[in-house]
C-alpha cells in the first residue's frame, strides 16, 4: 500500500470509531450547522463531542500547520479525508469565517505572535469571526471604504459604518477594513482585528427576502483598537484584504450545490415523468453539475499545487453560485405549489422556498458574479483596458 | 492521483502540439478542401502520425502499441482540434483500437500491427439515421455457411469510402431498439456485395451512405460473441464519444484563442473592441464554459481508464458539455469577428462547421443528456 492508501484506510476506521451517529445524518436546519465560538449552544452532546475530537487531532483544518491548531496534513492527505467524510455522511465539525477567511491571511501576513494566538482559536472554535469589509456606499467598489481608523499612538480610534457583515451579532471578534490614510486610495486601508464586545461597536440585524436575518448593520462609535491588532503592515490592507478574498471566494464556489454529484433528477422522477420539457431542464442542469463537479475538484487539484492561475478563485465563483441558483430554480420547480408553503411544519418551516430565495445571495456576496466577470477578464484574459 | 496532466502527459503534449501546427494546420486542411480531394485526408500525415508511434496509442505494448490510455489520446485529439487537421485518428486508432480489444487474438493480429503502421484505416459503419442510435441497428446478420450474410445500409461512415475495413453493427436477433441482438462485425470494405457512397461533409471531411448486398463473411469477422455486440460497441462508443469530446474541446479552445486574440487586435468607436464590457462579459463566461469541459472530460478520461463504473455515465456528461461549451465558442467567435467572422477567408468559420459535425458523431447534447437522464432513473 502507498502512504497515501494507508492514511485513508487509518482515517476511515478512525472517523467510524469517532464520528458519532447522529453526525452522519444529513443537515436539516441551522441548528445542525456548528459555527463556535463564547456564546455557541450546541445543539446536541453529539455535536460538542464531534468538535472536540476533530480539533484535537487538527483536523477542523486539516491543512494548516500542527504548531498553529492544524493536522498538517499534505493535499493529497487533506482531500483524501474529505472523500472519506463525505463517503461516511460526516457532518463538517466546525463552520467559520476564521478557518474559510481570516486563517489563510493570518498564516500569510500574521506575525508569528498572531498565529501562535489566533489561529489555535479558530481551529477549536472558541473564537467566532465576522468580516467587516461592506459599507453603505462601498460595495463592489470596496476600496473606496470611508470608515476611518484615527492614529492615537500606542492604538486608533476607529469611526464609521459597515453593513451586511453577516452574523455580526453572533460573533465574538472582527477582522475590519479601515481606513488609515485619506490621501491614498488603494495604499490607505489597514486590516485590523477587535472585539465585537468593545465600547462603541453596536450591530442591528437585516431581514433577507428568505425572511432569516443573518446579518447587520454594524456602527462603531469611537472604538479603541490597540496597534498590534493590525495584519499586516500599516495602509497596505488592501493586499491582506484581497488575498483574504481569494480565499472567500474558493470557499463560496465549493458551496456551489449541496449534494454533491449525485443526481437531483433522481430525487423527482415522477413529476419528471409528466413533464417532459422540465425533465429535459433537469437533464440539462445534471450535465453542468457533473462538469461543475470535475472543474471544482481539477480547480482544488491545482491550486493546492500551485498550478492555479491566482485569480481562478474568481471564475469558481462565478461559475458556482451562477450554478447553485439555476439548481434551485429547478427544485423550486419540482416542488410545485408544494414548494411555496412558508409556514408549515410538514415543510420544516419553509425550508424549500428559504433556501432557493438565500441562493440568490451566493451571486452578490464576496463579490458579485460581474465583478467575477470584471476580474477574469482582466487578469486571466487579459482583455484590454481599465 | 490529481485531475491535471501529469509530466509524461505534459511531455505528450508537448511534442505533438507543434508536430501538428507544423503539419495539419488549418493551412493543411484548406489545402485538401481547395483540392477536391477524393480521400479527405492526407494519408502521408497519416504515416508521420504511424512514425510517431500515435497510431498504437491505445493498443496494448504486447500487440506492438504505446498501452497508453483515453488521457493520453484525449492529448492528441485536442491538438487535432485545435488545428482542424483531418485525420482518421479518432475512427481507427481510439474507436476501432478500442472495439478490436474485445476481438479474437486473430482480427487482432491481423488488424493492430497495420493500424499501428500507418497502413490501415478502419471506418464505423453503425447509424442507419441521421441521428445517433446504435441500439436501433436494423441491418440484417443472417447465418448463412461458416458465416453470415450482411444486408442493409449505414450512414455517416466518415472515411468509409476509403477504409481498409468495416466495423458494422448489424441486428442477429431482438428487433431494432434493443441492445441484445446486436452483434459487431469485421467486414473488409473489398467485400463483394459492399458499396460505399461519398459525400463531402460541411467540414470537407468525407463520409459515406453504406450499402451491404448480401456480404458474406466468415464466423470470425464477429467481435466479441454473437447477440452481445453491445459489449464491443459500448467500449467502441466509449472511447469514440470521449475522443470525440476531447477533440471539441480542442476545435473550441482554437476557435476561443483566435477570438480573444481578434478582441485585442479590432479597434473601433476608438477603442479595442476587448475594452467594452459586453465582450469582455461574453468572453469570461465562455472561458468558464470552455473550463468546465476541459474538466469533466479529464475527469471521465481518467475514470474510463481506471475502470471506474460510473465511467459511461461521466462520457455522457462530458460529450453533453464539450458539445454545449464548444457550440457557444463557435458562436460567440463568428459574432465577435463581426463582417470578418462571415468570410471563407478567416479560419473562424472553419471551426464552427467542424464543431457541427463533431457535435453530431457519436451523439450529440441532446443524445447525451437524455441517456444522462436515464441513467439515473428518469
Ligand atoms: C447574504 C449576504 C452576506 C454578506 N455578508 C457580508 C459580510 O459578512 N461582510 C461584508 O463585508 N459584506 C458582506 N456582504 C456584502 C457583499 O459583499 C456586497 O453585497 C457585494 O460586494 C455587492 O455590493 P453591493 O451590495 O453594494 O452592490 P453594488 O456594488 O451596488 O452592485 C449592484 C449591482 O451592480 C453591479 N455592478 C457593480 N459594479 C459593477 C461593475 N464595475 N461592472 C458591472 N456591474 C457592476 C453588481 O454586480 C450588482 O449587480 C454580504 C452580502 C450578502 C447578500
Ligand atoms: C453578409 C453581410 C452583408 C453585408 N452587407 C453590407 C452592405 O451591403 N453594405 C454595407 O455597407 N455593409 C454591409 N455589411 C457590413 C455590416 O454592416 C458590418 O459587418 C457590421 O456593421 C459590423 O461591423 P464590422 O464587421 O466591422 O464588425 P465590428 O464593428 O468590428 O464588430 C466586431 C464585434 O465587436 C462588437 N462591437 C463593436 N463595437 C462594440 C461596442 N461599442 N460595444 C460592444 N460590442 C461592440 C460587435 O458587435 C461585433 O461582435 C454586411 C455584412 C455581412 C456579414
Amino acid at each position: 500500500m502507498t502512504d497515501l492508501e494507508t492514511f485513508r484506510t487509518e482515517t476511515r476506521a478512525w472517523l467510524e470509531a469517532n464520528c458519532p451517529a447522529e453526525m452522519r445524518q444529513p443537515v436539516k436546519g441551522d441548528d445542525d450547522i456548528c459555527w463556535g465560538g463564547r456564546n455557541w449552544v450546541f445543539s446536541s452532546p453529539a455535536q460538542k463531542q464531534w468538535l472536540e475530537v476533530m480539533a484535537a487531532k487538527g483536523w477542523t483544518v486539516p491543512d494548516w500547520p500542527e504548531a498553529y491548531g492544524g493536522g498538517g496534513l499534505s493535499p493529497e492527505e487533506t482531500k483524501a479525508l474529505r472523500q472519506e467524510m463525505a463517503k461516511l455522511g460526516c457532518r463538517s465539525p466546525l463552520n467559520s469565517f476564521g478557518i474559510w477567511m481570516l486563517g489563510p491571511a493570518l498564516l500569510k501576513f500574521g506575525t508569528e505572535e498572531q498565529k501562535k494566538h489566533y489561529l489555535p482559536q479558530i481551529a477549536r472554535g472558541e473564537i467566532r469571526w465576522c468580516q467587516g469589509y461592506s459599507e453603505p456606499g462601498s460595495g463592489s467598489d470596496l476600496v473606496s471604504l470611508q470608515t476611518f481608523g484615527e492614529d492615537k499612538g500606542d492604538h486608533w480610534v476607529v469611526n464609521g459604518q459597515k453593513i451586511w457583515t453577516s452574523y455580526a451579532d453572533k460573533a465574538d471578534w472582527i477582522f475590519c477594513l479601515v481606513r488609515t490614510n485619506k490621501e491614498d486610495k488603494y495604499n490607505g486601508i489597514s486590516f485590523l482585528l477587535f472585539d465585537m464586545t468593545t465600547p462603541g461597536v453596536s450591530t442591528k440585524p437585516i431581514l433577507l427576502i428568505s425572511g432569516a436575518s443573518p446579518f447587520c448593520e454594524t456602527f462603531f462609535d469611537n472604538v479603541v483598537v490597540p496597534k498590534h491588532q493590525i495584519v499586516g503592515e500599516l495602509n497596505r490592507g488592501w493586499d491582506v484584504a484581497k488575498y483574504l478574498l481569494a480565499h472567500e471566494r474558493e470557499m463560496i464556489s465549493g458551496m456551489g450545490g449541496d449534494g454533491g454529484m449525485a443526481s437531483l433528477g433522481s430525487f423527482y422522477a415522477d413529476v419528471l415523468e409528466d413533464n417532459p420539457v422540465l425533465r429535459a431542464e433537469m437533464a440539462m442542469f445534471e450535465v453542468e453539475n457533473l462538469a461543475y463537479r470535475a472543474h471544482s475538484e481539477r480547480f482544488m487539484d491545482e491550486w493546492k499545487t500551485g498550478r492555479a492561475h491566482p485569480a481562478y478563485s474568481n471564475l469558481m465563483k462565478y461559475v458556482g453560485t451562477e450554478l447553485n441558483k439555476k439548481r434551485h430554480e429547478i427544485i423550486m420547480a419540482a416542488g410545485g405549489s408544494d414548494a411555496l408553503e412558508w409556514e408549515s411544519a410538514r415543510t420544516n418551516g419553509g425550508a424549500r422556498p428559504r433556501a432557493w430565495l438565500r441562493t440568490k445571495a451566493n451571486s452578490i456576496e464576496g463579490g458579485t458574479s460581474e465583478v467575477m466577470l470584471n476580474v477574469v477578464s482582466k487578469r486571466i484574459l487579459e482583455m484590454p483596458g481599465a | 492521483m490529481g485531475l491535471y496532466h501529469t509530466e509524461d502527459q505534459t511531455m505528450l503534449k508537448d511534442s505533438v502540439a507543434p508536430f501538428l501546427a507544423e503539419n495539419g494546420s488549418v493551412k493543411h486542411l484548406r489545402a485538401l478542401r481547395d483540392n477536391k480531394d477524393p480521400v479527405g485526408f492526407a494519408r502521408d500525415l497519416w504515416s508521420q502520425f504511424a512514425e510517431m508511434g500515435l497510431n498504437g496509442i491505445l493498443i496494448p505494448e504486447a500487440e506492438g502499441g504505446l498501452g497508453l490510455g483515453h488521457v493520453e489520446a484525449g492529448i492528441v485529439l485536442e491538438e487535432i482540434g485545435k488545428n482542424l487537421t483531418p485525420s482518421p485518428f479518432l475512427t481507427t486508432a481510439v474507436a476501432a483500437v478500442e472495439a478490436l480489444k474485445a476481438a479474437s487474438a486473430d482480427l487482432r493480429g491481423q488488424w493492430f500491427p497495420k493500424i499501428a503502421s500507418g497502413e490501415a484505416v478502419i471506418g464505423l459503419a453503425l447509424e442507419e439515421g441521421k441521428k445517433h442510435n446504435p441500439a436501433a441497428t436494423a441491418l440484417k446478420a443472417e447465418r448463412s455457411g461458416n458465416g453470415f450474410k450482411l444486408s442493409g445500409t449505414k450512414t455517416f461512415v466518415v472515411h468509409g469510402h476509403v477504409a481498409d475495413m468495416l466495423l458494422v453493427s448489424a441486428r442477429t436477433a431482438g428487433a431494432p431498439g434493443e441492445e441484445a441482438g446486436i452483434t459487431l462485425f469485421a467486414v473488409p470494405r473489398e467485400a463483394a456485395g459492399l458499396t460505399a457512397e461519398a459525400d463531402r461533409l460541411v467540414d470537407s471531411s468525407m463520409s459515406a451512405r453504406v450499402t451491404l448486398d448480401g456480404v458474406q463473411v466468415d464466423a470470425d469477422a464477429v467481435i466479441g460473441e454473437v447477440d452481445a455486440g453491445w459489449e464491443p460497441l459500448t467500449r467502441l462508443l466509449n472511447a469514440g464519444r470521449l475522443g470525440a469530446s476531447a477533440e471539441l474541446v480542442g476545435v473550441g479552445t482554437g476557435a476561443m484563442d483566435m477570438t480573444f486574440t481578434y478582441l485585442k487586435q479590432r479597434k473601433q468607436f476608438g477603442k479595442l473592441i476587448g475594452e467594452f464590457q459586453a465582450l469582455q462579459h461574453r468572453a469570461a463566461h465562455l472561458y468558464g464554459e470552455m473550463e468546465g469541459a476541459r474538466s469533466i472530460v479529464l475527469k471521465a478520461q481518467q475514470m474510463l481508464d481506471n475502470g471506474d463504473p460510473r465511467g459511461e455515465m461521466f462520457v455522457s456528461a462530458a460529450k453533453a458539455k464539450a458539445a454545449k461549451s464548444t457550440n457557444l465558442a463557435v458562436r460567440e467567435g463568428v459574432q465577435m469577428h463581426g463582417g470578418m467572422g462571415m468570410t471563407d477567408a478567416y479560419d473562424i468559420g472553419l471551426y464552427m462547421k467542424r464543431d457541427r459535425a463533431l457535435n453530431e458523431v457519436f451523439g450529440d447534447l441532446y443524445f447525451h443528456a437524455d441517456k444522462l437522464a436515464k441513467m439515473n432513473g428518469y
